[in-house]
């Protein structure tokens, strides 16, 4: 890693404001390459933090940098990076491959250059056949996947994606995604906004939640979770033979806030406020031989768990 | 690379001037005075009207100056040049320029340029085709070469009128579509003050655009004589002043428009 934020996106106490109404306030972020997902509910501040990323907005206070870049220079910055905005409104009377083609001319690519880039941007979102329709006549998920061709077309290292699954069927939402992993792989910066929540656990590396304006967390899924744990025990599923013993030796231990007999007697969902502390005492337990555990699986150290205990189901802040 | 980038706006932008809605009412005001001068024509030959070569250039001066410069290019350019970025902000498209590597000042002189083009060319060709009809209506009846005399001269002064009034009328609406959600009372405001200009104070005078380009036309109308007594006449500038001021505020305003759009946002939902 580059100490100077060369390889990272970074916010620097950046608010945002339009007029009187709060975008985005105080956000302090470093974005390391990986696919990292923007959740948030609507209104949160999710794509007002990716058009401060662009440029498309200015930030009323502090500063962004895109691998060192300042997104006010766009010529420089649209060569790192590629952008699929929510908006759905594309230059009149282009087809998908004139809207794709001349994107890239005004990237100053030759025209052959230009061509060849084109069609694989074409190909990687399977749009070939629909190349030369006019965009006007593509259905939603045809008119995603141009966008999402127009955000990959020059090959940039930084890819800002916002809700870019939307509207895609699931042959194209797998597809996608996997294109997505191939990119992260590659070592890019994937930025996906997006709140189909169990998609987000799949995919993210990392993941910012978003509220009314705040960044309540960032980092890796497990690790946020892991920071909550006082507020909102980690829930963990044991499968044993002889749950009531289990729950017994359990009980003994503090850090075990409550215990739940699954449905059919052959299990126990724990909250406890310690995780590590819970899997030596079941490790110790087994190697007692006090319990025959078949399998242990933690059950809301997911995005979607976590996205509840801090944001509510109602999209306010918990 | 940046002449790469603007060659790629020109097609854009052409193919949407010329194409779009927008250009039908432009086509009209451009076709307008070749259609006049035509059914003149077409009246003299039929013996209807009696016409000296002389009047029908008069005629032409009178039209060109209260009907071209004033309404015809004037509208042209507010079709043209205000829709280049208020357009695309209605249309909610212009983040596609925003979010290529393009310079704003470049995307600026791309823009502008597509509309110095669209309108020059449409209102270029109103002018040489009016003109043509003229000069051949009058050589048929001095029995005479077409561009016998001081015809081609005034021809080419016309044409370069017409262009300079593309390019600043154009930089003024372009910058009015940048820097106002309804550019269109703005160029009310425009309309008005270059309409009573020819009843203000000479100093006052040099603050409108028609003004300079009225002291490049080469047959000057005596707007008294017709009608308006209440004209006040001033001096016309020296074509060695008016075409470098009118240059000159081209530039100012172009490189306002380039000032504004460096700060300018996507934020279509305030529209």
């Amino acid at each position: 890693m580059n100490g100077n934020g060369a390889d990272k996106i970074v916010f620097e106490d950046v608010s945002k404001f339009y007029g009187e109404v709060l975008g985005v306030n105080r956000v302090q972020l470093s974005i390391p390459p990986g696919i990292t997902t923007l959740v948030g509910p609507n209104g949160s501040g999710k794509t007002t933090l990716m058009n401060l990323m662009t440029g498309l907005v200015q930030p009323s206070r502090g500063r962004v940098s895109v691998l060192g870049i300042s997104p006010n220079e766009p010529e420089r910055m649209f060569r790192q990076a590629g952008y699929c905005t929510q908006f759905d409104s594309f230059p009149k009377g282009l087809t998908g491959y004139q809207f794709l083609y001349l994107f890239l001319r005004l990237h100053a690519k030759g025209r052959t250059e230009a061509e060849q880039l084109t069609w694989k941007a074409l190909e990687r979102v399977g749009m070939v056949e629909a190349a030369h329709r006019r965009i006007a006549a593509y259905s939603k998920g045809m008119r995603q996947r141009v966008k999402l061709a127009q955000a990959i077309c020059h090959e940039p290292p930084v890819l800002v994606l916002d809700e870019p699954l939307n509207g895609l069927d699931p042959m194209a939402r797998a597809e996608t995604i996997a294109l997505f992993r191939t990119l992260a792989s590659e070592g890019s910066h994937v930025i996906i906004s997006s709140h189909i929540l169990h998609e987000v656990d799949r995919i993210s590396d990392c993941v910012i939640l978003l509220t009314n304006g705040y960044v309540v967390a960032e980092g890796q899924i497990q690790a946020v979770r892991g920071e909550m744990q006082h507020e909102h025990p980690m829930q963990v599923l044991v499968r044993c033979s002889n749950p009531g013993v289990l729950a017994a030796r359990l009980f003994e231990h503090d850090h075990v806030a409550e215990i739940k007999m699954h449905k059919d007697r052959q299990g126990l969902l724990v909250a406890t406020r310690d995780g590590e502390r819970f899997y030596d005492l079941l490790n110790q337990l087994v190697l007692e031989g006090a319990v025959d555990v078949e399998s242990v699986a933690p059950a809301d150290d997911d995005v979607h768990s976590v996205y509840e205990y801090l944001i509510g189901s109602d999209g306010g802040a918990a | 690379m940046r002449w790469t980038q603007i060659l790629a706006i020109l097609r854009l932008e052409l193919r949407k001037n010329f194409t779009g809605k927008r250009a039908i009412p432009v086509y009209l005001l451009a076709a307008l005075p070749v259609l006049l001068f035509a059914a003149h024509a077409a009246g003299i030959e039929g013996g209807r009207r009696r016409c000296t070569g002389t009047e029908d250039f008069m005629a032409y001066a009178g039209v060109f100056q209260v009907f071209t410069l004033r309404l015809a290019i004037f509208f042209g350019c507010v079709a043209i040049f205000m829709n280049l970025f208020r357009g695309e902000v209605l249309e909610k498209s212009l983040h596609y320029y925003f979010l290529a590597p393009v310079r704003r000042d470049v995307l600026v002189a791309g823009k502008y340029l597509s509309g110095l083009v669209t309108c020059g060319l449409l209102f270029c060709l109103s002018t040489l085709l009016s003109f043509l009809i003229v000069s051949w209506h009058v050589a048929s009846l001095r029995n005479q070469d077409l561009f016998a005399g001081p015809a081609l001269g005034h021809l080419g002064a016309y044409l370069g009128v017409t262009l300079l009034a593309c390019l600043g009328y154009g930089a003024v609406f372009l910058v009015m579509g940048l820097l106002f959600r309804n550019p269109i009372i703005p160029a009310i405001t425009v309309l008005v003050w270059e309409s009573i200009t020819i009843f203000v104070p000479p100093l006052l005078k040099k603050f409108s655009v028609i003004f300079y380009l009225e002291s490049l036309c080469p047959v000057k109308v005596p707007f008294r004589e017709g009608g308006a007594i209440f004209a006040i006449t001033a001096d016309p500038t020296p074509a060695w002043i008016a075409i470098p001021g009118l240059l000159g505020l081209t530039a100012l305003v172009i490189l306002l428009a380039s000032l504004r759009i460096r700060r300018m946002e996507i934020n279509y939902g305030a529209e």
